[in-house]
């Protein structure tokens, strides 16, 4: 029984905690009173057999109706293909934003302006991918200035289909997807100090460009498939990746992985870990080895340093050829021009980060115990005095390992991603051991005898993936807070069907001694990756200025004013200026002919907080979320004749029920 | 012209004659006391214009920050959008509908008034009077119109509306309830401003009067004043 544990010190110590709190919040005045609390709290904690650990974390984690938590913490969705968004340290779910795949809640899917978004029809799209309903979001990245997130921007990428979104942060909306003109799988994406890169590598390679067919044998894919870097370039002030400006690396046909870019010292590198340098194919009913067994074979892989300074200048200087729309530095240009460097690494890894300070960088092993962390310094050395022990079978130099490590941390089973707090400490997720383990970064972090151990171990449950820190992977993190975003729950939740939610747990780690304070079941969808900014960062809008088109976050052409509504028809279309208000739509008639094409521009006039507003129409498979300010359009074909209600499908006022009109489609 | 009851004036030895203390001269200072007086007062006025003369705030559950219509004598300004937008629920007007006229004549009536002030300096002995009372009365006129207005647009929602409500009254000044809203009605800086502005003119016309009963030309003047210049008065 958890109440055992709970002898009568113990429940001391938990009260004095509990009634400090209160005390500090300036609500005890005098000690009987207090004493009144503590036992209330007391009888609390007891009844809901809390352990005096179990209720504090309760007290640090509580956030009461009305106030705000600290923090946000932007994490991807997985299959589900969206962004979710958590309030710190409270770990509610406050956004879901959708990105990759149709959400009707948001009406994305369903507006001409989320559709156009959806499928990329973007003038700058070469390569687009028909038809696509889903996405497998994975690396959200903030957008960053000096290192530091700025709360403007959100990217993530859809590893399924090799795709790039833009997220404002002002309205948390889809603004931009871009379709990868040559890659098929990506994996990492992560953003350049200042934000002039949105980098995306791939994962499995692919003959190049992908819209080619090359036959899957050993020697076709040694010399056809490639991996590739993209640097997509991002325009801030359109707010918009700009394609014609990016370019890509080629590189060879091992799987990429994860990436960081380089800051302070190592500002103008970034650095790519990679597994599967075997080349495995795979071939199991040929009674080949399955590719997990291949590509497991070797003890290092390669850790791809690259110059991107040198590429922007060899890109600026023409050193490319355009493939499928996009600038394409070749990987022998690369090998030869010092822009790609490989650097052994043990063994599959998974997390490669940079250290705040842009010093060293850490390898997770994941097949090895140990985080291997390599000095910028000495790589930088290396690099600088051509010192290469030899060249991959694509003449990319390869460096010294022994040469370039600063040091190998034993942490445990299966380390796979590292974050930093504002200590000097580094927390790697140990994925087969279910565990976070805390160690010291060396100099200047950690004098010589602090530096490169391990100081303190937390049991998640279970499975940890990647964890986040409270601002832990930019150049000023914040400590504090950190979350492990388990796999697995197993046992964790109950009486919920067989597929089971993720478990994400906020760790407290202010002290010496990590602390588990709280778990978040995930119930739709899977969080990888997430990042944790500062609520005060974030400049969100709380309704959109009147009229405005959420694309452009300027005013919409097609804006209405209460009393300019009309109906317009022009040969076999039907255009309508509509507005929407509680509790009425202007109009609330539209008449069509069967085949006509309809255009129906709402804009919800309202400026009242959550006076949003949806539109729904029957049989026509269309949903729009209109929140106060926003204009949407819904273009469609009335090809079926009848009499078809539209009405608000969100809850808007006393009213709500009839806020209802009529299309009527004469056959 | 203007100059002309001072030229008059330097050919009657009379004020000369009288000054000395509480005589003609220290009157005289009263006048040109009521002059600035008068000035500041219609400054006042028309500052006012920049002001609300009246807000209420509006207090529900849902506006956690509550809702505020300040009226000017303008225009009404603050969430008038979102309080016609719930008055459209009882069958309430839309506030800009309200006092066409007044809003229109609003500037126009206050710089009258203004000006009227200013041109008292130049006035006979009956005159005053009339010249300040548009500024002293502003205030009250505004409280009448905006108390009839306000009476008007409760008794007058329209029947069709889909909540009904009784006729009622939204309180002038002070706390009141309408539905779920709980009101707080107070003047504004605006009103305080045009309120000073009618002190000031009070004042003023007491001290310009005491004057003219105080003038020896008084049985000569009656709408336009006759007094010399104060330098020829010392």
């Amino acid at each position: 029984m958890l109440h055992t544990r709970m002898t009568k010190r113990y429940l001391f110590k938990a009260a004095g905690t509990a009634a400090l709190g209160v005390a500090g919040a300036g609500m005890v005045a005098r000690r009987p009173v207090a004493d009144a609390q503590t036992s209330d709290l007391l009888t609390v904690a007891k009844s809901r057999g809390l352990s005096p650990d179990e209720a504090r974390a309760a007290l640090a984690t509580y956030v009461p109706p009305g106030k705000y938590d600290e923090a946000l913490m932007f994490a991807s969705g997985g299959q589900s293909g969206q962004v979710l968004v958590f309030g710190i340290p409270s770990m509610r779910l406050l956004r879901v934003i959708a990105v990759f795949s149709p959400e009707s809640w948001q009406g994305y899917g369903y507006s001409d302006e989320s559709r156009s978004v959806l499928r990329d029809t973007s003038p700058e799209s070469v390569a687009d991918i028909p038809g696509l309903t889903w996405g497998d979001t994975h690396h959200p990245a903030i957008s960053q200035m000096n290192g530091d997130y700025d709360g403007e921007w959100l990217f993530i990428n859809d590893k399924a289909n090799a795709r790039m979104a833009v997220i404002s942060l002002k309205d948390f909306e889809t603004k931009q997807i871009v379709q990868n003109p040559t890659a098929a799988i990506d994996h990492g994406a992560t953003v350049s100090p200042n934000t002039d890169y949105v980098l995306e590598s791939t994962q499995y390679a692919v003959p190049f460009p992908r819209t080619k067919y090359v036959p899957l044998d050993q020697e076709h894919y040694n010399n056809e498939y490639r991996g590739v870097a993209t640097f997509w370039k991002f325009d801030r002030t359109r707010g918009r990746i700009d394609q014609a400006h990016s370019f890509q690396i080629e590189l060879p046909p091992y799987w990429q992985d994860l990436a960081s870019f380089g800051k302070g010292p190592s500002e103008g590198w970034v650095f790519i870990n990679s597994f599967n340098t075997e080349r495995a194919i795979g071939g199991t009913l040929e009674h080949k080895p399955p590719i997990e067994i291949g590509a497991s074979a070797n003890d290092m892989d390669y850790l791809h340093v690259i110059n991107w300074k040198k590429a922007e200048a060899l890109v600026a200087a023409g050193k490319t050829t355009v493939v499928n729309g996009i600038k394409v530095i070749s990987l022998k240009d690369a090998a030869e021009n010092g822009v790609l460097y490989f650097v052994p690494e043990p063994k599959s890894p998974h997390g490669v980060d940079v250290a705040p300070r842009g010093d060293y960088i850490v390898i997770g092993g994941k097949l090895d115990p140990n985080a291997t962390v390599y000095s910028w310094a000495k790589v930088r050395q290396l690099i600088n005095a051509g010192k290469s022990v030899g060249k991959d079978a694509y003449g990319v130099p390869i460096l010294s390992f022994k040469d370039a490590v600063a040091a190998q941390v034993k942490l445990g089973l299966g380390p796979l991603h590292t974050n930093f707090d504002d200590k000097g400490n580094a927390y790697t997720s140990l994925f087969i051991e279910s565990a976070v383990a805390k160690w010291t970064l060396g100099a200047p972090y950690h004098s010589a005898d602090e530096a490169w151990k391990v100081v303190d171990k937390l049991p998640v449950q279970y499975n940890i993936g990647h964890l986040a820190a409270y601002q832990g992977d930019t150049a000023k993190p914040m400590g504090k807070y950190l979350v492990a975003i388990n796999k697995w729950s197993v046992d964790q939740y109950k009486g919920i069907g067989p597929l089971r939610p993720q478990n994400l747990q906020l760790i407290d780690i202010s002290g010496p001694k990590m602390r588990m304070l709280y778990a978040a079941p995930v119930g739709n969808a899977e969080p990888h990756f997430a990042e944790i900014i500062p609520l005060g960062k974030l400049r969100a809008w709380d309704v959109y200025p009147p009229g405005t088109n959420e694309l452009t976050m300027r005013p919409d052409p097609n804006a209405v004013q209460p009393g300019k509504e009309r109906i317009a028809r022009h040969g076999k279309t039907v255009e309508v200026w509509m507005t929407a208000m509680r509790s009425h739509y202007t109009p609330d008639h539209i008449v069509a002919n069967k085949g006509d094409k309809v255009v129906i521009h709402i804009t919800n006039i309202e400026q009242a907080l959550d006076a949003t507003h949806g539109f729904a129409v029957h049989a026509y498979n269309i949903n729009l979320s209109l929140e106060p300010g926003k204009v949407e359009t819904i273009t469609f074909t009335a090809d079926r004749p009848g009499v078809f209600p539209y009405y608000c499908t969100e809850f808007c006022s006393a009213l709500h029920l009839e806020m209802a009109g009529y299309l009527e489609v004469k056959p | 012209m203007l100059a002309a009851p001072a030229r008059n004036g330097e050919k009657t030895p009379a004020p000369r004659a009288r000054a000395g203390r509480g005589g003609w001269a220290s009157r005289w200072r009263d006048r040109e006391r009521a002059t600035g007086l008068f000035g500041a007062a219609a400054a006042l006025l028309l500052l006012s214009l920049l002001w609300p003369y009246w807000t209420i705030h509006l207090y529900a559950p849902q506006y956690p920050q509550g809702l505020a219509v300040s009226v000017y004598l303008t225009h009404a300004g603050g969430d008038v959008a979102e309080v016609d937008e719930l008055n459209h629920y009882i069958g309430m007007a839309p506030l800009a509908e309200a006092a066409p006229v007044e809003r229109a004549a609003g500037v126009f009536a206050a710089a009258v008034a203004a000006l009227a002030l200013l041109v008292v300096r130049f006035s006979g002995r009956r005159v005053p009077l009339v010249l300040a009372a548009p500024t002293i009365l502003f205030p009250l006129i505004f409280t009448a119109d905006l108390s009839y207005w306000l009476a008007r647009y409760g008794h007058s929602l329209s029947p069709a509306a889909p909540i009904h409500m009784d006729a009622f009254t939204p309180v002038l000044l002070g706390q009141g309830m309408i539905a779920q809203f709980r009101t707080a009605a107070a003047l504004g800086p605006g009103f305080y401003l045009a309120a000073a502005a009618a002190v000031l003119a009070i004042w003023a016309t007491v001290l310009r009067l005491r004057t003219c009963r105080a003038c020896v030309l008084r049985d000569r003047c009656s709408i336009v004043c006759l007094a010399p210049r104060a330098s020829s008065a010392r």
